[in-house]
């Protein structure tokens, strides 16, 4: 399929141009050109390997391009739009001795938010008590994703970039994880989720993006269209 | 409460805007953006230390038991005089916190990659050299808190009692601990990547602790025997921080951010 028609038509809130990334001989995305709307749910799917985290990683900012040009918000350095950016990774990024709540308080604390409100809202929205004292280590899987996902949440940001969320996550829990995005895409942010579990997404994602040895190979609107 | 309801809470409360039409810059949210401070976040990321190792105790512990043992296999292997140990005494209490500070330094920085924690901070707005700070003042007061265990043993031991100004051994642990957690947090930082962090570290930090080293050792010993004044090492100690706590703030970003 051509560049031109892995890009969205709506004005983009994610440029990227030419983008290669190599770890030393290794290329894990090999010139990729697409844009990205906002406000749109994105489910970046395709095989292990495929180059998936590491296109997440770049959006975050938390990988540079070793070619090419990524612009978030207009920017191109990462550093400024830092606020904005929630990122969830394969790993919790949560620390296993301390609460949940201590470690929203800690995240929320480097995005300069001093109040307990918002720590308490984001575990209320991944539907986690407030009040559990019990360290995250101590966590069931699906639980460090849930707090995962409100540490991502906790400054308000306006692109959400998830890596494998509903990884060892129950199905009912999944399926609620999937609602909670959908609302938050809703209410106007964008989201990126990689992940390979499609069915899950398959009603509620706008687009489909779906990669191979490290290329964009195919945009969709839904699972039908992909499938022809 | 349904989730949807909770996701427009959310919304509301967090004042998440929905995004303005047009390109690039223009669709973030026009919400006023909290102010990142400098100081409170490495006050937070201090706090965070302490209480992390408060619950955990690694640290603390290993660097008593190091130390503990290098008192004791030493006080058995040599009988000195009280002259001999006056002598002696200064070179052996920085060895020994010099390796036992190594363990607390390696520590600091592996549980920034347990669930890749480091990432999380490197994709926050929070400046990277609070961060840095937090982890060298925690560093500092774990090797201070273990240098005031340690060495009322060490004078019990070897039976010393300074024959020079005695307060002056205070400026000396002092800005001799700072130089090894200053330069030990940003090596420690520097070998995070590495597979064999523990072996790196030590390698790395070694050789540019010399100045450093020879200065508390030097110091220590003039004071103990009361032989020469120790403002000379002294001086030398608080240019040898400046120096390099200047350069560590300066590289740390860098090193943080690196691949």
């Amino acid at each position: 399929m051509e560049a031109a028609h892995l890009n969205s038509s709506a004005e983009s809130i994610i440029t990227v141009q030419g983008l290669i990334k190599q770890f030393g001989r290794f290329a894990a995305l090999r010139g990729i050109d697409a844009e990205f709307a906002p406000g749109k749910l994105y489910a970046v799917l395709g095989d292990n390997g495929a180059g998936k985290t590491s296109l997440l990683r770049t959006l975050a900012g938390l990988s540079q391009p070793t070619r090419g040009n990524v612009t978030v918000f207009g920017s191109s350095d990462s550093s400024s739009i830092r606020h904005h950016i929630g990122y969830m990774a394969h790993p919790s990024l949560l620390y296993d001795e301390m609460s949940g709540m201590e470690n929203l308080r800690f995240f929320a604390q480097l995005y300069g938010i001093q109040e307990e409100g918002p720590c308490v809202r984001a575990m209320e929205i991944v539907h986690l008590d407030p009040n559990l004292s019990r360290p995250a280590g101590q966590y069931s899987q699906g639980m460090r994703q849930r707090l995962s996902l409100a540490r991502a949440l906790v400054h308000g940001p306006e692109l959400l970039l998830l890596d494998e969320p509903f990884s060892n996550v129950d199905a009912r829990s999944a399926q609620e994880m999937v609602r909670l995005l959908a609302g938050l895409r809703d209410a106007g942010k964008t989201i990126f989720v990689v992940t390979h579990q499609a069915a899950l997404l398959e009603k509620a994602a706008d687009e489909l993006l779906y990669m191979e040895v490290g290329r964009i190979t195919r945009r969709a609107q839904n699972y039908t269209e992909a499938t022809v | 409460m349904t989730l949807t309801a909770h996701t427009s809470d959310v919304s509301a409360s967090q004042n998440m805007a929905a995004p303005n039409q047009g390109t690039g810059n223009n669709f973030k949210s026009n919400r006023p953006l909290p102010p990142i401070s400098g100081f409170r976040t490495t006050v937070a990321s201090l706090v965070k230390d302490i209480r992390l190792e408060w619950r955990s105790k690694d640290a603390i512990n290993s660097m008593l038991f190091f130390s503990l043992l290098v008192v004791v296999v030493f006080s058995f292997s040599f009988d000195p005089t009280a002259q001999e140990s006056r002598r002696i005494a200064g070179g052996l209490i920085w060895v020994a916190f010099l390796f036992a500070a190594i363990v607390a330094l390696n520590q600091t920085w592996a549980r920034e990659m347990r669930n890749q924690v480091l990432d999380a901070y490197r994709v926050s707005p929070a400046p990277a050299n609070s961060l840095f700070l937090s982890k060298a003042i925690g560093n500092f007061l774990f090797v201070l808190l273990l240098e005031a265990v340690m060495t009322p043993l060490f004078i019990m031991f070897y039976q010393l009692r300074a024959l020079g100004p005695a307060w002056q051994l205070v400026p000396i642990a002092v800005l001799g601990t700072w130089a090894i957690v200053i330069n030990g947090t940003f090596f420690a930082s520097i070998s995070l990547r590495t597979r064999s962090r523990e072996i790196m570290l030590p390698l790395l930090l070694f050789p540019i602790s010399i100045p450093a080293l020879l200065a508390m050792v030097e110091g220590t010993t003039s004071i103990l025997s009361g032989e020469l004044t120790a403002r000379f090492w002294i001086a030398l100690l608080l240019a040898y921080d400046v120096v390099f706590t200047m350069a560590s703030l300066l590289l740390f970003e860098t090193v943080l951010h690196a691949e």
